[in-house]
């Protein structure tokens, strides 16, 4: 680790021309007031600007690594985005201003959710939830408030798949619903016999990713479609892989009834260490009713909020104000820059290359989880023999890829592959990145059977080594303790 | 093609290795019914038409000076904030799940648990949640797990049309964190039932009373409360302890470096703190994206939803740092997690966390003090003009209730021509308060600003030009 801030201050020592005079607060009463100082940082501007820039060189980022992270889509984002949401009328606008001046904003806000129809194939979008797993809660509270609304109220279960995403069942349970597992076959699709035998009238609606997070399209999602709906349950699109159909296929023509988009991944907005994200929903007629407020709405030339009082059956807010408005912004400037062609190359490429990696890595000898299946966007390897023959885990080759300085893809997931990688290359890298991370996975792979030692202890050149997980877990130190 | 690099070179070299004649083929599983058409969205652009475009619509959106609160503030923000925010270092990262590969977010992350947890006066923060009214339904699930667990209380939350779990909402909270909350929570069977505000503009004291008779799992305060007052926090604490419900403060953070932090509250403290952090240094941004921060007591840790980062050693002894406690969250736990979140807002975490590095404690309160004396400033200007008056008497931080005399909503229409962010009609919360205006007045604030605020605001109402307070009541008499 590097000092914290907390070592490198003095008493007294600040950054003075960020203070402003004090005003006189003699006024409130002093038992309203803090006694003693919060213990903050006391260093001055330079020690803030010099540390937290260190601090940022201790970070691979897509900025300065291959970061193929499966499910993640870390694609480039672009500056330019970045740039037209910090536009001081985007910027500086408070979120309650009045319509006159917000006709701006309005108007992007709407021009998204259009771009997010025309490409989902859905009825309606609202922009409002900050993240996908937001977006999930709020799709699963539509169905739960569409059954709700036709007294059909016995209905307590919402199926997933056991490869899905944690926050599916988490959602599920979160709205009130049991979450039911349905098994995926040994193709990677759904197994359909155990799924015809789950649905019934207990079942409320089923969350699928599609492509699935095994990185196989899910070839029987019509058929699914059909088991749900004549059961009365409804389709939850998880848009987390949406990156890999964009252009080529859409949720609402598969028979999705709602679903969320990730626009931090699918729209290239950045991850920014964790978030924010946005997870716009988009349902079909049927359930837009319920779709979360704020929206925006046109009438002739000028915009305003859809709010809860103009959408009686809305699932109502989800946020203080208007979601992740920021995120939208930079979506929206993506989406024009890219147009309807470049939309449907985003998934052509991102296809590509994911299906060039795979078969490039099969010919070096790597164990594809579905070796019979086209990926899409992105794909599993196994080191299940590796783990067995030198006692070597998914993990201990991800952390000597880091030596490489490329980003590790997904380990240990999906759940049900052991040893596993998900690897997802995205289309904005070039062939050149994707055959050297072929080179050195390959190496590692090399050293797995000549050194093995090398590779259970990596990474080796790093600022850290292998970080201790346990040790986090059953010593917390969640604050810095003065010495 | 924006983005893609590929050549056509590229594109046979890569099909050949593939073995697929065209890229259409690589989509050959999904069914031929399923495929569709070219979407119906405009071609594409280049970035300096879309720059142009988008420029066009931010400037129909430039404020000027803005006198607007109710939960997000128009603060300076220094210039190295979001010059360090926008290294792709910080801002192209993912979740720091690599912990190798991550040590300077991670590290960040409890830099900001230990300025957060200082601020609050608690011993624990998360690495921050969506905004602050996620903040508050989540703080309201993990009140309920706790309390449920240390009392052996209620009911398990999975089951359908059981409301049996309550919790109280004292005094005026934000409606819009209330409205989030009761949304995300109701699914769990748990119920919010609010005490409203009395004359004050401060909790019902004797409704809230009455509410406790049948002990809730816990009690939600704001401090100040959405009407800018300083709610009676210490009664609020001392009461629902004495009823055996946790509490759950809601603050604004740059107040705590004036107010008395949560965790002194009464004697015993709140025992879960939440909020928004956009006034660390975050823009108005049209509403997000902020985050919510929560912090509690150690205690109740393993309630605490989010990702949290720990201090540990490397295999050779070095400290360093790592997500920890995943054993909570939903990508492990699944159904059974703590929350179905998995985000934290990072880059705005970066911001505020370089934004009180820079401002420290001193830094902060001076801040905090100078938004008070400056709304008062505002406030004597206002009510200066025949007609205005403060609706509520009470000590308050920097946000006010200002009774116009007329229907708000088209005075903050009039204002806003006239090029002025003038206030939160307050008919939009509470229809009791339909003639009154919520202001705020920030550092940013100058003395020219609330001048020129006076005088729109004496157009809009019709009267004759008075002089500004300050400059001698003698020649308007």
């Amino acid at each position: 680790m590097s000092t914290s801030i907390f070592d490198i201050g003095a008493p007294g020592r600040g950054a003075a021309a960020q203070r402003p005079a004090p005003g006189d607060v003699s006024d409130l009463p002093p038992e309203a007031l803090r006694r003693k100082p919060p213990r903050l940082p006391e260093v001055s501007e330079l020690q803030t600007v010099r540390h937290y820039t260190n601090l940022s060189r201790r970070n691979f980022s897509i900025d300065n690594q291959f970061y193929p992270l499966g499910s993640c889509t870390m694609k480039y984002n672009p500056r330019g985005a970045h740039r037209i949401a910090s536009l001081p009328g985007f910027a500086g606008r408070h979120p309650l201003a009045e319509l006159a001046a917000s006709q701006g904003f309005l108007a992007c806000l709407h021009e998204l959710q259009e771009v997010l129809k025309a490409a989902t194939g859905m009825a309606a979008v609202s922009a409002a939830p900050m993240a996908g797993a937001q977006g999930e809660f709020a799709g699963i509270a539509m169905i739960r408030a569409y059954h709700d609304a036709r007294g059909d109220t016995e209905r307590r279960e919402i199926i997933v798949p056991d490869a899905a995403h944690g926050t599916n069942p988490a959602s599920a349970v979160m709205c009130g619903y049991v979450a039911r597992e349905v098994p995926v076959g040994a193709d990677g699709d759904v197994d359909f016999e155990a799924l015809k035998a789950a649905v019934g009238e207990q079942t409320a609606g089923i969350m699928l990713t599609n492509p699935s997070t095994c990185g196989v399209f899910e070839r029987r999602i019509a058929d699914i479609a059909d088991v749900v709906h004549d059961a009365g349950g409804l389709l939850y699109y998880d848009g987390a892989n949406l990156n890999a159909v964009l252009g080529t296929a859409r949720p609402g023509d598969m028979g999705f009834d709602v679903l969320h988009v990730n626009l931090h991944k699918t729209f290239a907005t950045p991850h920014g260490g964790g978030g924010p994200g946005a997870g716009p929903v988009g349902a079909n007629e049927r359930l837009a009713p319920y779709l979360p407020t704020p929206m925006a709405a046109k009438e002739g030339d000028t915009y305003r909020w859809v709010e809860p009082a103009d959408a009686p059956d809305s699932i109502g807010r989800l946020s203080a104000f208007a979601g992740n408005a920021g995120i939208l912004l930079r979506a929206l400037a993506y989406a024009r820059m890219l147009g309807r062609d470049g939309m449907r190359r985003v998934g052509e490429f991102a296809t590509l290359n994911a299906n060039y990696l795979m078969e490039r890595l099969r010919q070096q000898g790597f164990e594809l989880a579905y070796p019979e299946r086209r990926a899409s966007h992105e794909f599993v390897i196994t080191f299940r023999q590796e783990a067995k023959e030198f006692g070597i885990s998914a993990m201990d080759i991800a952390k000597r890829l880091l030596d490489h300085g490329i980003h590790a893809p997904t380990t240990y997931f999906p759940l049900l592959v052991p040893e596993c990688f998900l690897i997802e290359p995205t289309e904005t890298e070039t062939k050149e990145e994707l055959d050297a991370f072929v080179t050195a996975l390959t190496q590692v792979l090399g050293e797995v059977r000549t050194d093995p030692e090398r590779v259970k202890t990596a990474p080796h050149n790093l600022p850290s080594a292998r970080l201790d997980d346990v040790k986090a877990a059953r010593d917390l130190r969640l604050v810095h303790e003065p010495d | 093609m924006p983005f893609i690099p590929h050549t056509d070179q590229d594109v046979a070299t890569m099909l050949d290795a593939i073995g697929a004649p065209a890229i259409d083929d690589l989509f050959d599983e999904i069914p031929a019914s399923l495929r569709c058409g070219p979407l119906d969205v405009p071609p594409g652009e280049s970035e300096m038409e879309v720059t142009a475009a988008l420029t066009q619509r931010a400037r129909r959106d430039e404020p000027g000076p803005c006198f607007l609160g109710a939960g997000a503030y128009d603060h300076h923000i220094p210039a190295a904030v979001w010059d360090i925010c926008s290294r792709g270092e910080y801002m192209t990262a993912y979740t720091p799940y690599q912990a190798e590969a991550s040590q300077g977010t991670l590290q960040l992350i409890h830099e900001f648990q230990t300025m957060m947890a200082a601020l609050t006066g608690m011993e624990v923060a998360n690495a921050s949640v969506y905004d602050g009214a996620s903040a508050l339904a989540e703080s309201v699930l993990m009140a309920v797990r706790a309390n449920r667990r240390s009392r052996r209380r209620g009911v398990a939350g999975a089951g359908r049309e059981t409301a049996t779990i309550r919790v109280v909402v004292a005094g005026a909270v934000h409606p819009h964190y209330v409205e989030t909350a009761r949304n995300i929570v109701q699914g769990q069977g748990i119920r919010l039932e609010a005490t409203g505000f009395d004359a004050s503009g401060t909790v019902d004291l004797a409704r809230f009373e009455t509410l406790l008779a049948e002990p809730p799992a816990a009690v939600i305060v704001q401090q100040p409360n959405c009407l800018g007052l300083l709610e009676p926090v210490n009664e609020v604490v001392a009461a629902a302890h004495a009823a055996g419900a946790l509490v759950i403060a809601v603050a604004n953070p740059i107040s705590l470096a004036l107010l008395a932090p949560p965790g002194d509250w009464h004697e015993s403290g709140a025992d879960i703190v939440c909020g928004d952090g956009q006034p660390l240094g975050i823009p108005l941004f049209s509403g997000g994206p902020y985050f919510g921060y929560i912090c509690t007591r150690r205690e109740f840790v393993r309630q605490l939803p989010g990702r949290i980062v720990g201090l540990t050693e490397d295999t050779g002894g070095q400290p360093g740092y790592a997500l920890t406690l995943q054993a909570r969250e939903q990508h492990i736990r699944r159904g059974k997690a703590t929350s179905n979140i998995c985000t934290n807002q990072g880059l705005l975490v970066t911001a505020a966390t370089v934004y009180m590095s820079l401002l420290g404690a001193a830094g902060l309160n001076a801040i905090a003090s100078r938004c008070h004396a400056t709304t008062r400033k505002l406030v004597e200007a206002l009510t200066s003009i025949d007609g205005v008056q403060q609706r509520f008497t009470g000590p308050f931080f920097h946000e006010c209730v200002l009774d116009v005399g007329r229907d708000a909503e088209g005075v903050a229409e009039q204002t806003a021509a006239a090029g002025i962010t003038g206030g939160l009609p307050l008919g939009r919360w509470y229809p009791e308060l339909a003639n009154c205006l919520l202001v705020c007045a920030t550092e940013k604030r100058s003395e020219a600003d609330i001048a020129a605020y006076r005088e729109v605001l004496c157009r809009i109402l019709i009267h004759a030009e008075r002089p500004a307070i300050g400059s001698a009541s003698e020649g308007s008499r």
